[in-house]
């Protein structure tokens, strides 16, 4: 399947979509007109097929500098009556929160879906955070997929819901939802509204305190009304297997393995399984529980809809036990799968599931952490920075590496071993401004272009107003690299394809008054060791960017030109000093079995950094 | 067919996983059978093990039970191991003889098992093995590339593996670049050739 087959696929056809994929075709069955994003694992592929589509499609798509304003650019179009689709990782919500809460109290004409993709035991995430909890706090309807199909029904849903209650609609997925394969059968695209209209109405779309307090009254009784729609919705369903003994509440991915443990087991129990889960189906539920024995919560993260059901059995005076996390049937922490399921289940039924020897090995296996790639520009800036701080005889001790969110926090690891603190998207300089203030230690946060566009530059700000003495190392690759390489406004290129105006990040350092400003290509060490030289001995805030497109863009750019550059070693001239392999950590070099220092063709990527790195010469292009 | 056809695959970033497993998902929705699959994506891919799941038939969850895959295909030995809780002593094992070694080796914070230990803890526990040498065979076929595609040859040889071969073939066809069609075909059914069970 192609990208744009998500887009031309007829309706009646189906397509094998991604979580992700089947996203972006239900946008584009409920016209769609306003797609915005700023990317991140697990919601990147809407991003990646939007921007393949949207031109197309007749789409607005962009990469916002952020989720704020992502959401920003999403609740105005909205407001002006168009529909409009925004999405992010779960902690991206965090970002966009400030207007995320008020955008639900001033509401929407055209429907506004937010899609948060959550990464329950965090395979790409800073945390565990599960945002039906964030519905909750804001007072926004939520919808929970449990497959690529229902991705895309709920989309439809989600749109019909948010204009008829002209309120903005949040949608949870989880990795496995994100990057679950699936059947999808196809609608027929909508083409979405090309302009809006804005009326205006200031009572309605000024956060003034005077005008707010009618809407937090107005939100609660829109939230009583929608609450009937979840009682009758038809994805909010009860599945009966036959028995009473055992009723189970579930949702989104817990679901399916709900649903696989109990076929496998042929368990005689009744599921409710929400789709629209907040504000949640009293009623719905109520009657549920009434109807059978007693009751099994089965989701992901958070005991959420557990303690929902806790309060209805509190409020009714039912006296039926309550499965779930809070009373340890089931882990409080960390994705689920079908045989943890089947392990909480079996506490509840009391009786033997069906369990399966388990292999295990005692050899030992090979540890396969991320790592920069062959090529990449990251790995030539943090060699010349560490040469040049061995240079300058600074105590490694004494340095405080404040990293950001990006593939150079990938330098954790040995023998760079130059990220000591990161905890979210730009905090790398605010929390260099506070080491700096409270520590004599070396400051040097790092930062990427994107990351610097995102959330860098109020504490780069703060830091040349409050006279902090750091240095920030802006590493620009050209490209948000770590979520698969989108565009951000530092490259002449937009959301859309079309050419765009390049904002300088240099330009911006200079406009802070920030006393010591300088870009360089890192793949000259000599040159970048000498100006981190001199940044490192700067009293005052100091700049510098070191520039270089990452590896995917010259390996794409390579194949495209035909030109096809490898490195290895003169064997006889290498001396086995092993700086390239221990010191480099290029990922394309390796030792053979009889001690000598090989490099791996297929993996080379022809940047050529190692023929520096390389004291005795010993390195050259390939014939 | 069973009811529910569970396959397991893993093997290294960039080594086409992914793609061989899409392959699969389509061909099966194209026998009109219900699929749904589990891929990695992300920061985990960055030269991290990948592991995708299928099942086919029906199943609500992409993810494979332990002990319980009818099929894995591992495209690296030591990944093999790795996903060793989800295979049982009757699945069918595929499993690549070519190792790709983590730099970590190199630097000596881990270790690489020696290679015949593999094997022969995997012959042990399995009875249904077959290690190939996919790099070799993807070489004769052309291009190194084209390894993943030797490994699916191999798995669709297997006696109860649920899809055609012309249909995985057309799924191929759909899903590969039109410039290394000819290369993946030649690579898959030296594969395919490859089982003699």
């Amino acid at each position: 399947m192609k990208a744009k087959e998500i887009l031309t696929g007829k309706e009646g056809g189906n397509l094998f979509l991604l979580g992700n994929e089947a996203a972006v075709r239900g946008a584009l069955e409920s016209g769609v007109s306003v797609a915005c994003t700023y990317p991140g694992t697990p919601s990147s592929e809407i991003g990646d097929v939007f921007y393949k589509i949207a031109q197309d499609a007749g789409v607005y798509f962009e990469f916002s500098s952020n989720e704020k304003v992502a959401l920003e650019v999403s609740a105005a179009a909205a407001s002006a009556g168009l529909r409009s689709f925004v999405f992010m990782k779960h902690v991206g919500l965090n970002v966009a929160a400030d207007s995320f809460m008020s955008a639900v109290y001033i509401g929407v004409k055209g429907g506004m879906i937010v899609l948060s993709a959550d990464d329950p035991s965090m395979y790409s995430s800073q945390n565990e955070q599960d945002n039906r909890i964030m519905a909750r706090l804001a007072g926004i309807p939520l919808l929970e997929p449990s497959n690529p199909q229902e991705v895309k029904d709920l989309m439809k849903f989600g749109f019909e819901l948010s204009e008829q209650f002209k309120i903005p609609v949040l949608m949870r997925t989880t990795t496995r939802i994100s990057h679950m394969r699936g059947v999808v059968d196809l609608g027929p695209v909508v083409k979405g509204k090309k302009e809006g209209f804005f009326k205006k109405d200031p009572a309605q779309y000024v956060v003034m305190p005077a005008y707010v307090v009618k809407m937090r009254k107005k939100l609660m009784e829109k939230l009583e009304k929608i609450e009937e729609v979840a009682n009758n919705f038809p994805l909010n369903k009860i599945i009966d297997r036959g028995g009473k003994a055992l009723g189970i509440v579930t949702s989104g991915g817990a679901f399916n393995y709900v649903m696989d443990v109990v076929s496998e087991n042929n368990l005689k129990v009744k599921i409710l399984k929400l789709a629209f889960s907040h504000p949640f189906p009293e009623k719905l539920v109520l009657d549920f529980i009434n109807s059978v024995d007693n009751i099994l919560v089965v989701e992901e993260v958070e005991p959420v809809m557990e303690k929902e059901v806790l309060t209805i059995i509190g409020k009714y005076n039912i006296t039926k036990k309550a499965y779930g996390k809070l009373d340890g049937t089931l882990p409080r922490i960390y994705e689920y799968n079908p045989d943890i399921v089947s392990e909480g289940m079996a506490k509840a039924v009391d009786e033997e599931l069906i369990k399966r020897e388990k292999f295990s090995t005692k050899l030992p296996l090979p540890l396969r952490p991320p790592v920069l790639c062959p090529g990449c520009p990251h790995r030539a800036t943090f060699f010349a920075l560490k040469k040049a701080i061995k240079k300058l005889k600074l105590k490694e001790e004494d340095i405080i590496y404040s990293s950001d969110i990006g593939c150079y926090a990938l330098a954790i690891q040995a023998p760079y071993k130059m990220a000591d603190y990161s905890i979210s998207m730009g905090s790398s300089i605010g929390i260099g401004c506070g080491f700096a203030k409270a520590t004599n230690q070396k400051v040097i946060s790092f930062i990427g272009d994107s990351t610097f566009f995102h959330a860098g530059i109020p504490p780069l700000i703060n830091a040349v107003h409050n006279k902090d003495n750091i240095l920030i190392v802006i590493l620009d690759n050209r490209i948000t690299g770590m979520t698969g390489g989108q565009t951000n406004p530092g490259v002449p290129i937009d959301g859309m394809g079309n050419p765009a105006p390049e904002v300088s990040i240099e330009d911006i350092a200079r406009g802070t008054g920030a006393g010591f400003v300088k870009t360089i290509d890192p793949i000259d060490l000599k040159k970048t060791e000498e100006i981190f030289k001199e940044a490192l001995q700067f009293k005052g805030v100091a700049v510098v960017i070191t520039k270089h497109p990452c590896a995917m863009i010259t390996d794409a750019e390579n194949r495209k030109k035909g030109i096809s550059i490898k490195y290895t070693i003169k064997q006889e001239e290498c001396t086995k000093c092993l700086i390239c392999v221990k010191n480099f950590t290029c990922p394309a070099f390796f030792i053979k079995k009889d001690g000598s220092v090989s490099i791996n063709p297929l993996l080379c990527d022809g940047c050529g950094v190692c023929v520096q790195v390389c004291p005795k010469k010993a390195i050259e292009v390939k014939k | 067919m069973k009811k529910v056809y569970k396959i397991q695959l893993i093997g290294v970033g960039g080594q086409g996983t992914i793609k061989a497993s899409t392959i699969v998902g389509e061909a099966a929705m194209k026998k009109k059978l219900n699929v749904v699959m589990s891929e990695v994506h992300g920061m985990s891919q960055r030269g991290g093990t990948v592991v995708t799941e299928l099942k086919i038939g029906d199943a609500y969850s992409p993810l494979v039970e332990e002990g319980a895959a009818d099929l894995m295909i591992a495209f690296e030995p030591a990944e093999a191991l790795r996903a060793l809780n989800k295979i049982n002593k009757e699945s069918f094992v595929i499993v690549n003889s070519s190792p790709i070694i983590p730099f970590t080796v190199s630097l000596g914070i881990s270790e690489y098992p020696d290679l015949s230990s593999v094997f022969k803890e995997l012959r042990v526990k399995i009875s249904n093995l077959l290690v190939i040498d996919a790099q070799k065979i993807a070489k004769e076929a052309g291009s190194i590339i084209s390894e993943n595609m030797v490994l699916l040859g191999a798995a669709v040889a297997t006696p109860n593996f649920p899809i055609e071969k012309d249909l995985i073939i057309q799924s191929m066809k759909e899903n590969l670049p039109p410039q290394s069609i000819e290369t993946n075909l030649k690579a898959f059914e030296m594969g395919f050739k490859e089982v003699k069970m």
